[in-house]
């Protein structure tokens, strides 16, 4: 049956971006902090709709789209990570840019997107929705364009994307050709009916998907375009790329591999535990030695993807309570994740539109200039390392205690090992804002009350998540059920 | 609401009170320095009132777990079922003493910083979140708040020792956090292995411990995760070969910072051996309880061979402490009644008597900005209060009978002779080693010539004094009347599997 309203909040959301551009059309001297604040409020209202969509039964859109728990959580989370970018970007970009409509719209679009690889149960429109949040992406990254930096790094993303696109595409077109449908539960079926055979297309139609979802998740080794885009993306940017693409880009993956692949797991979950393996630990290594903050902060959430992928090998090696656990422990990570690096951003654009700097060494003596912003890095760079009160603690915990089976603790437990290398290269930054005097001839600043804010609720944010878990856990895991049970057998429809 | 739930309250308030005092000081501008003193030295008094309290309504005849608090925080979700995390809060024979010991501490510790004028408000709220992690694993009966607070406990340590310690303060900070963070890599991986092996869903400790018991934990796993937990712990107790950040860490280390951490943080470390290790995995603790013994001997005996050749009062002290710690766990490995007991004992014990001599060398650091023992000579003459107080720990330290360190040793000697009589001999070495590097030490610094130089140094302040007499009451205390302590103790260690009587 064909049911738009399934469809409401992201209407909400795709015409409020036209409205945002519109408004400067019409109005061409309007300040661009104003749209910015638009953005913010178009993305609650669409966040407030999404919430009317909580616990109702799953919907399909003719099998292609499925509104669910899965699906509605994604939504809430790219609101509000679309909120809180467009409020951090307000003051950055009034400075660096002339026009900025279009930026704010395309934040508003690629959380649509996010939305539609969450909700996506069939291989093409799973496609469309992924490219389209990299089309966004990609101008996203090179939107200051008289920035030679910004431009190499979208080049450089835009290059490497539309490679990791084609692998993502070629995979999916040989399971169309050894499965003969695209839509998830038919690819189930048809996996399934193949019988124990290892068959070399199969195998080859997994690495290739693999590597393909890999890369949108800065997955090692397909990690290089990460902090080369990370470093020139402006700054709200490199957070966007951090929180919304690496969430959307898990959405796809568990949606995928849960309901469609699930079945031939015995073929791929070793290459997952191996990914996530390669992952967590090249990300920490590499980090360490990084004087740059943004590709810092590539590095360790290139580390964090390591952590996630965990999860995935967990919904392989374990039955489908194994998998409900993993999941749930996944997305509460994520949002622990999120509200950290959105909370660890909003600080460094604070102190990057009054500085200008963006380096560790730059941080020097923030404790003196500005104790506030100190204490939002602070706060967020524990909560990565995975120390109590902050959400990390509690995040990974539940992450990794899920994804606790019989043949994965080796992998937990390097996992635990690779925290604690983490918690090197954040003290390191912790030790140039708080042991050392700042450089001379500088001075206290303040910082304007939007950012303060914004920064203070986000820290709260991730208090409350460290300290009482409880309700973004229970949240979490009714967004895992519609993965691990059948939803709707017959009305899979079947792409001719 | 029963009267076990009303003091289930005391001990939450125990556990709000440095919470709170670091949630109100956050709120004090930066430039009411005695206003922010003020509030510090009420809360430390709340919290040392409030110990004594715990300590003294524990009863050392009732149920094993009294003053029980449980909230449910969360159940019923992905893999938690009935009672998956809750803020179990609780004391027992073993707790009991260790609260009083924090209260003590912390409040001899708060009031020593008084005159501490470098940023205070940031130092407080850094201490007393430090003393709420401490408080918070004494008391908890969840795994999973158990390792909260556990974290919490080493988490504000880089920062305090990095921004107000001394000689060679980075290295020290970094290398200390680094080394205990490193511990906990190791439980955190046995907290996942347990609660997957015990298959409960719930990390309410008190079903772990009975899983441990009847074999839901099988042998095989106790034996293969007993070592990494207590090697996880045994970092943070100062486990020989892994107490290497203990030295450089004191080094470093503010006065107050280094009286916590010696005082109580270490006690972590073997409360952690006892609660994850000995009572969760009780057939691995058997297995593995010779093992744990020479590293103890050895730890014991180093510690107290290196501490002879110190020049640096704090690494003195430090090094005094690894054998001192090593003690403790020869006591616990001893798996009899009366070495268990004297292991919680001489926590205890060595608590209060480092307090007081980490607060003692800050006295005289704070003016001689050395610490060199070859500098000084004579002290008695100008400063005979501290010179008494010295003695006093000092004599402690080595086990003169009458004193806090007597009561500790002789339970574990005694409990080591009926364990394994060889190391007994050597127990009682590292003891008199003990002995030789107090008496060094107390001929160099309080007689010998005196340095012209000191003429000017001024005895211990009205504050020092009241909180080195707090400290030395309870040395004695213990010293003269143990039986308050070793009833509890006593109470609680019968009832754990696997120690025999």
């Amino acid at each position: 049956m064909r049911d738009y309203t399934i469809f409401i909040p992201e209407y909400i959301a795709a015409g409020w971006a036209i409205l945002v551009i519109a408004v400067e059309l019409f109005f061409p001297r309007v300040r661009r902090d104003y749209l910015a604040y638009l953005t913010a409020l178009g993305a609650l209202v669409w966040g407030i709709s999404a919430f009317f969509f909580i616990g109702k039964t799953p919907q399909s859109f003719q099998g292609l789209i499925q509104s669910d728990n899965f699906t509605t959580y994604f939504r809430l989370l790219a609101a509000g990570i679309v909120a809180a970018v467009s409020i951090m970007s307000a003051g950055y970009m009034r400075t660096k840019t002339k026009t900025a409509a279009e930026y704010y719209g395309l934040l508003l679009i690629a959380g649509c997107a996010t939305v539609y690889m969450a909700a996506a149960r069939e291989l093409i429109t799973a496609y469309i929705s992924l490219e389209l949040l990299s089309f966004c992406l990609y101008i996203l990254v090179g939107y200051l364009k008289r920035d030679a930096r910004s431009s190499e790094a979208a080049l450089k993303y835009i290059l490497l994307g539309a490679f990791s696109s084609a692998m993502f595409l070629y995979g999916m077109s040989l399971l169309y050709g050894i499965t003969g449908t695209t839509s998830y539960d038919g690819i189930a079926v048809a996996l399934a009916d193949r019988g124990d055979s290892t068959n070399a297309g199969v195998v080859v139609a997994f690495v290739l998907i693999l590597a393909g979802v890999g890369f949108k998740v800065s997955a090692a080794p397909f990690h290089m375009w990460a902090p080369d885009a990370y470093e020139g993306a402006p700054m709200p940017i490199t957070a966007f790329l951090s929180t919304l693409s690496k969430a959307a880009g898990f959405a796809l993956i568990l949606r995928l591999f849960s309901v469609a692949l699930v079945v031939d797991a015995v073929e791929w979950r070793w290459a997952f535990a191996t990914l996530a393996a390669i992952t967590m630990t090249a990300g920490n290594l590499l980090a360490i030695q990084q004087s740059n903050l943004q590709r810092l902060i590539a590095y360790s959430s290139i580390g964090q993807v390591g952590y996630m992928l965990i999860t995935i090998a967990a919904i392989g090696y374990g039955d489908s309570q194994v998998g409900l656990n993993a999941t749930s422990g996944l997305l509460i990570h994520i949002i622990g994740y999120v509200l950290s690096t959105l909370a660890l951003f909003t600080a460094l654009t604070a102190y990057h539109n009054k500085t200008g700097k963006d380096t560790v060494e730059g941080l020097r003596g923030l404790a003196e200039t500005q104790p506030f912003l100190a204490l939002v890095i602070t706060v967020s760079l524990f909560s990565f390392a995975g120390l109590p009160f902050f959400a990390g603690f509690a995040t990974k915990l539940f992450l990794f205690q899920g994804a606790t089976t019989d043949e994965l603790l080796w992998l937990v437990g390097l996992a635990v090992l690779n925290s604690f290398i983490s918690l090197y290269y954040y003290l390191m930054i912790i030790r140039q804002m708080f042991l050392f005097d700042p450089a001379p001839g500088t001075v206290k600043f303040k910082i304007s009350p939007v950012m303060w804010v914004l920064g203070a609720g986000l820290m709260l944010g991730v208090l409350f998540i460290g300290v009482y878990p409880g309700p973004a856990f229970k949240a979490a895991e009714n967004a895992a059920k519609p993965l691990f049970e059948q939803v709707e057998p017959s009305g899979a429809a079947r792409v001719p | 609401m029963t009267f076990d739930e009303g003091q289930g309250y005391a001990v939450l308030a125990t556990l709000a009170a440095p919470l709170l005092a670091a949630l109100i000081i956050l709120f004090i501008p930066s430039e009411k320095k005695m206003a922010i003193r003020v509030v510090a030295a009420f809360f430390a008094a709340v919290m040392l009132g409030l110990s004594i309290y715990i300590f003294a309504a524990y009863q050392a005849g009732g149920d094993q777990i009294q003053m029980t608090l449980k909230w449910v925080w969360v159940e019923n979700t992905a893999f938690l079922g009935k009672d998956g995390i809750t803020l179990h809060l609780a004391v027992d024979g073993i707790s009991a003493p260790m609260a009083l010991l924090t209260g003590i501490v912390a409040f001899a510790g708060t009031i020593t910083s008084w005159k501490l004028n470098y940023r205070p408000k940031d130092f407080f709220i850094l201490y007393f979140v430090l003393i709420a992690g401490v408080y918070g694993t004494f008391f908890s009966f969840d795994l999973f708040f158990f390792f909260f607070f556990y974290e919490l406990a080493v988490m504000p340590l880089y920062l305090l020792i990095g921004v107000w310690g001394s000689t060679r303060k980075e290295y020290g900070a970094l290398k200390l956090t680094m080394m205990l963070v490193g511990g906990s890599v190791l439980i955190w991986v046995g907290i996942f292995a347990v609660f997957h092996e015990a298959n409960l869903g719930t990390f309410d400790m008190q079903r772990l411990f009975a899983a441990g018991n009847d074999g839901t934990l099988s042998p095989t796993f106790q034996k293969i995760f007993f070592p990494m937990i207590c090697i996880g712990c045994g970092v943070l107790a100062a486990l020989w070969p892994f107490h290497t950040w203990s030295p450089d860490g004191h080094m470093s280390a503010p006065t107050a910072v280094s009286m916590v951490h010696a005082g109580v943080l270490m006690k972590l470390g073997a409360f952690g051996i006892i609660r994850l290790g000995i009572q969760m995995l009780p057939v691995g603790a058997e297995f593995w309880m010779p093992g744990l013994m020479v590293l103890g001997i050895i730890g014991a005996v180093y510690g107290a061979t290196a501490a002879l050749t110190q020049r640096d009062f704090k690494l003195l002290t430090g090094y005094s402490s690894v054998s001192h710690m090593g003690y403790v766990l020869i006591g616990l490995a001893t798996m009899n009644q009366i070495g268990v007991t004297g292991a919680v004992l001489q926590m205890f014990s060595h608590g209060v008597m480092t307090a007081l001599v980490f607060l003692l060398i800050g006295a005289l650091y704070d003016q001689a900005h050395t610490r060199d023992l070859k500098d000084f000579g004579g002290i008695t003459r100008v400063m005979p209060v501290w010179v008494v107080f010295y003695t006093v720990a000092g004599l402690a330290n080595v086990g003169l009978p009458g004193l806090s360190g007597f009561t500790a040793e002789f339970h574990i000697f005694v409990g080591v002779f009926r364990a394994y009589p060889v190391f007994g001999g050597l127990a009682i070495f590292a003891a008199a080693l003990a002995a030789a590097y107090m008496l060094r030490m107390f001929a160099i610094v309080f007689f010998g010539p005196f340095n012209i130089r000191w003429k000017d140094l001024k005895d211990l302040t009205p504050l020092e004094t009241m909180a080195g007499g707090l400290l030395i009451g309870s040395i004695v205390l213990m010293g003269v009347w143990w039986a308050p302590f070793t009833d509890r103790i006593g109470h609680t260690v019968a009832a754990i599997p696997g120690v025999i009587g």
